[in-house]
């Protein structure tokens, strides 16, 4: 695993051997367990950016001098290597800041443009805030969105889906795989649905790509946001797919400016970011069958060992999952409580929104059908290519104690002991 | 968000955590919150029916690390006070205590609401008329 070659990389040595002892360091905490919200950077994804921060910083839009063309030439490298991860052609890649943006300039982009076909959009309630406040904003503006319920595994009903297809459909926008629990979707019959009926689909894959394989073409994908930082690469920055044939797809400009990336996204491009999303992608490509053999086995080693807990469930479907990620609730313990026996030495995070002023749990939990008080008790757990067993071994034996010693202060643990159905019981709310 | 090390204390060092016999009479319990909002507590208090003082305190709470600091703490308070003195704790007195921040406000609420009932359980067994609990 992770073998630096020693190259001419002199002044970058301290960085690469500082990350690269971390990682051998077996069991230096925290453990970062939280790979969902973002992933370490790979420190070979660090070396191919470091030349465009000072050496190589021309503007890729300056046409008439080296420091332009160099990094022009970066980019359309980048753009290769981001592109073949999915099967596109580096033409159909818009890079933008991230995959919050992507979504925006997708489904926005779509519904100006296709406005003369209709304004009717389908989504999942599951979907992440970037896709659903997208939608929201569009109905404001007179647009007019489905909101699919999700089964208790997390997918969606193809029926319901097919069921929902108006005439004015135009989009249907389904995300490739669930940040919180991890459910992947069925892209491939969504889209074969979708065709049938002339819709175009646009997927979320932010979780998906780099992690598992993604083939915009198999997949019958038109347009897809997806992002660096989720897999190994930088933060700020990400892109859109566009499909450009069959059909050819078009997206209305959300940025105004100088008519960078094909007039879709205007905006200096992002050099070196760029760069690294390039390199990410590349690493990912060749590295993901063997990382994700051995993250599976970690994480089914993690799962198996937690639900020997009494009274543990996984939320969302085991069967349609990405290999990194375990979302697991913890029953009659709650969540924050729960992080708070070992979130100086381990970093993961919670269904439960008892920070939040709503004290509204997981809306994704909730609307697998979970009740609010299993919503509450849930973590979720994202692995990397960088956890280690030891990581694995320690987490189990945090996680299981502080469950247990909670237990045993919770009144509601003690009720069930004892037999006590609390959903006989009046609880007064507040 | 970052707590207090009074809570962190707490959490890590819950006081008298455990079960009161509730159907003693001289045992006043007091279960409020819901699993639905994330939080529940349950606080019982001895009461000596001689001297109305309160000898002995437990609790059982499910809820972040400040539900449960705030119904250790007040396991503490309640201990050696009179059932008059407990009733006066006010739930701006763990706020303070244990700096809790704005969001966590209402677990301070819940324990103080959990005082009060508890209280009212023990009137309520005794000849005591029950309290007025209007406040929430």
């Amino acid at each position: 695993m992770l073998t630096l070659s020693k190259a001419k990389i002199e002044p970058f040595a301290v960085i690469l051997h500082y990350t690269n002892k971390t990682i051998d360091d077996m069991l230096k905490l925290p453990i970062y367990l939280d790979n969902n919200a973002t992933t370490p950077m790979d420190p070979r994804v660090l070396e191919a950016m470091t030349p465009y921060f000072l050496q190589h910083f021309g503007n890729a839009a300056s046409r008439n001098h080296p420091f332009g063309w160099e990094a022009e030439e970066a980019v359309d490298y980048a753009r290769e290597q981001v592109a073949k991860l999915i099967g596109a052609d580096p033409k159909e890649i818009i890079f933008t800041s991230g995959a919050t943006e992507a979504d925006n300039l997708g489904i926005k982009g779509v519904y100006e443009m296709y406005a003369s076909k209709g304004n009717h959009i389908i989504t999942a309630t599951t979907e992440h805030k970037a896709v659903l406040d997208t939608c929201k904003h569009i109905e404001k503006t007179g647009g007019e969105v489905t909101y699919l319920k999700v089964k208790p595994d997390g997918l969606i009903d193809l029926q319901e889906l097919e069921a929902a297809i108006k005439p004015t459909t135009i989009l249907i926008a389904i995300m490739y795989a669930n940040n919180e629990i991890g459910t992947v979707m069925p892209i491939k019959e969504i889209s074969a649905i979708a065709r049938k009926h002339g819709v175009l689909v646009f997927t979320d894959a932010t979780q998906a790509v780099g992690k598992i394989p993604v083939d915009v073409n198999k997949d019958g994908i038109d347009l897809m946001a997806f992002t660096a930082h989720k897999m190994y690469g930088p933060k700020g920055v990400g892109a859109l797919y566009v499909r450009r044939k069959n059909p050819r797809v078009k997206v209305t400009a959300q940025m105004d400016g100088g008519g960078h990336e094909r007039g879709m996204r205007s905006g200096t491009l992002n050099v070196p970011g760029i760069v690294g999303f390039g390199k990410a992608c590349e690493i990912c490509m060749l590295d993901m069958e063997a990382d994700n053999k051995r993250i599976a086995v970690l994480r089914d080693k993690l799962e198996t060992e937690l639900m020997k807990l009494e009274e543990a469930y996984i939320n969302g479907s085991t069967e349609h999952r990405l290999p990194h990620v375990t979302n697991i609730s913890f029953k009659h313990v709650e969540g924050e409580g729960l992080l708070m026996g070992f979130n100086k030495n381990i970093a993961l995070s919670s269904g439960s929104a008892c920070t939040s002023a709503s004290l509204e749990p997981s809306y994704v939990l909730k609307a697998l059908g979970l009740g609010d008080d299993l919503a509450h008790s849930s973590l979720r757990f994202g692995l990397s290519r960088f956890t280690t067993e030891e990581q694995i071994d320690y987490t189990i034996k945090a996680v299981s104690e502080t469950v247990l010693k909670l237990r045993e202060m919770s009144p509601l643990w003690e009720m069930y002991k004892e037999g006590i159905d609390l959903s006989t019981i009046e609880w007064a709310a507040h | 968000m970052a707590y207090s090390d009074k809570v962190i204390d707490h959490y890590q060092n819950p006081k008298n955590v455990g079960t009161l016999d509730k159907s003693s009479k001289n045992v006043g319990t007091g279960l409020v919150g819901a699993p639905e909002c994330g939080d529940v507590m349950r606080l019982q208090i001895e009461v000596d029916d001689a001297t109305g003082m309160i000898t002995d305190a437990k609790f059982k709470t499910f809820g972040c690390g400040s539900a449960i600091a705030s119904s250790s703490l007040a396991t503490e308070w309640l201990k050696g006070k009179s059932v008059d003195e407990a009733l006066k704790v006010d739930n701006m007195d763990f706020v303070e205590e244990l700096n809790l921040p704005p969001v966590k406000i209402h677990c301070s609420v819940l324990a103080e609401d959990a005082i009060k009932a508890a209280i009212n359980d023990y009137r309520v067994k005794t000849v005591w008329k029950p309290l007025n609990l209007k406040k929430a």
